[in-house]
């Protein structure tokens, strides 16, 4: 097994004090697409600008594909592709100088830029915007032209910090298949996101960070199958304007049209087409609820608070 | 990173500072040209013929190499600290941060950047001068030398002003209460010979001074300073600024949490 990226008793506090990172430990495989969660100002942030050398850390260690970051930063940098939460390039620059300047950065001359310049720029839709300054584009094409840029000098490992904040639905889910491409050539890629159904659906591997600590890290199906309880979605045949007196627990209307319905992780399913049809309620279709990964995330950072 | 992929990624640099420049020549070649055209057209054409000559020189003779210096002197400084500043406002210098080029290299990325826009300054007010003055070069050698090393020595200058800057006005303190000073009190307009005993002791902890003197040797082969104590002063700013610089460059000063 080749490691991708190797982090341990990573640890950071910053000049006013605040202690973002208690030592961390983290691997990360080649090849695997792996979700890095957590709240707000949980560190994930901080743990990603220590990877790429945007942040100091206190202390601990960090290697990517065995470079160490300090004692070989020019090759362990070499490997490392970064898409940040925040837009950070020139807006007065065009998209073509951005990503060749980028490549040039790398080492990488002119003629070969101009050639990837036009692949990644083409791939993610922004060929024709090239010669337009960054300022005049959109939010969702400035998120693309960070996700081309940092693919310049075709990186081993793509690190994205929430890449997919403040884009349409559309684009979000362009943006997974193209990931997801890039994945299966061979890329391994480290994502953060809030948005969880993301996580559920591109990464095969997750790990929870909370206060400091990693507080999970095992793959996307083993942490959903310790959900104590799923939800199912049905869609009624006529409309209900109330619940039936004497309806089992865990049942709500969300419109006349729509029931929710919690069940025990593995219970019996047809346990609720028989309550169903107990109180004369036909139901055209159902599906499972998507955001079971957001409602554990919710469980296993709130069971280390205080109440 | 080899010797070739550390050449692509200065050059990339330079080229970036040379394109950004050039993007806004109407604030970055055009004022300096209008400023020292009137410094050309008052003190020389108005002033001068009343004060007569300057170390045998007519006045505007006189003055003309260290209106030529003050333009790249300014010019390096702004250049290096707005575009610095600017990268870091704007977080673009993450760009670099993130990738393998070495930090000499982005040091000398932008210092060369400065250079640049200071040397393109220089000539161009070298020949709206030639429209007010007969420019006559006692050593090309020297004139050339101080003028590359002092648009060094200055673009280093703005790039630890950039470094240190937190927000805009930090990068125009400097230049207004610093610089401005420096260069008027430098001997531009006049020989230190002219001040009392204490003033000419004075002046002479200015390194601007050293640096109008030895440009100023280069066109009219004279100078209050010797040529030497010039040429070493500059060289020890330079070296110092560099290290200093490189150092803050490898501890993140400024761009690093």
């Amino acid at each position: 097994m080749t490691v991708a990226l190797a982090i341990s008793n990573l640890q950071k506090t910053y000049r006013s004090g605040l202690v973002a990172l208690k030592g961390i430990d983290l691997e990360v495989e080649q090849g695997d697409f792996f979700a890095l969660l957590g709240r707000n100002g949980a560190g994930k942030s901080t743990v990603i600008g220590i990877i790429c050398s945007l942040v100091n850390k206190s202390a601990g260690t960090v290697a990517v594909f065995d470079a160490d970051i300090d004692r070989n930063f020019a090759l362990a940098k070499s490997y490392l592709g970064v898409v940040p939460q925040e837009f950070n390039f020139s807006i007065f620059e065009t998209p073509r100088q951005i990503v060749c300047n980028q490549a040039g950065y790398y080492g990488i001359d002119r003629k070969l830029a101009a050639q990837r310049a036009k692949r990644y720029l083409s791939q993610l839709g922004l060929w024709e915007k090239r010669y337009q300054i960054t300022q005049t584009l959109s939010g969702g094409m400035k998120r693309r032209l960070m996700i081309a840029r940092a693919l310049m000098h075709q990186p081993r490992l793509l690190i994205l910090d929430e890449p997919t904040a403040g884009v349409d639905i559309e684009i979000r889910r362009s943006m997974w298949d193209y990931l997801t491409r890039i994945n299966d050539s061979g890329t391994t890629i480290i994502l953060t996101t809030h948005y969880l159904e993301e996580a559920e659906s591109l990464c095969r591997n997750v790990a929870i960070i909370d206060q400091g600590q990693l507080v999970e890290n095992t793959s996307t199906g083993a942490l959903l199958e310790k959900l104590k309880q799923e939800t199912y979605v049905l869609d009624l045949a006529e409309p209900l304007d109330q619940l039936p007196d004497e309806h089992p627990a865990g049942w709500r209307l969300k419109n006349p049209a729509t029931l929710e319905v919690d069940m025990p992780k593995g219970s019996d399913v047809n346990r609720i087409f028989a309550q169903l049809d107990r109180h004369n309620i036909v139901v055209r279709g159902m599906r499972n609820k998507t955001n079971r990964l957001e409602r554990l995330f919710l469980e296993m950072v709130d069971e280390g608070r205080p109440a | 990173m080899n010797w070739r992929g550390i050449r692509i990624a200065y050059t990339t640099i330079l080229f970036k500072e040379v394109t950004r420049f050039m993007r806004i020549w109407q604030q970055t070649l055009i004022p300096p040209v209008v400023t020292t055209s009137l410094y050309f057209v008052i003190f020389g054409n108005l002033i001068g013929p009343r004060i007569g000559t300057m170390d045998g020189y007519r006045y505007i003779d006189f003055i003309v190499p260290g209106l030529i210096l003050m333009s790249v002197i300014t010019n390096a400084y702004a250049n290096v600290s707005s575009s610095f500043f600017s990268a870091k406002f704007q977080r673009s210098i993450e760009e670099i941060q993130v990738s393998p080029a070495p930090n000499s290299i982005i040091l000398l990325g932008y210092v060369s950047g400065g250079v640049v826009r200071a040397i393109l300054v220089g000539l161009i007010v070298t020949a709206v001068s030639l429209f007010f003055s007969k420019l006559s070069v006692h050593s090309y050698w020297v004139m050339a030398s101080v003028i590359v090393l002092t648009a060094v020595l200055f673009s280093l200058g703005g790039f630890l002003n950039g470094v240190f800057a937190k927000k805009f006005d930090d990068v125009a303190i400097v230049p207004t209460f610093v610089l401005t000073p420096l260069t008027y009190l430098g001997g531009i307009f006049y020989s230190i010979k002219l001040l009392p005993e204490f003033w000419q002791a004075a002046s002479h902890i200015n390194p601007i001074l050293y640096m109008i003197n030895a440009f100023r040797y280069g066109f009219l082969g004279i100078t209050d300073i010797h040529l030497g104590a010039s040429y070493a002063i500059i060289l020890l700013f330079t070296v110092a600024l560099f290290l200093i610089n490189l150092k803050l460059l490898d501890n993140g000063f400024g761009i690093r949490e």
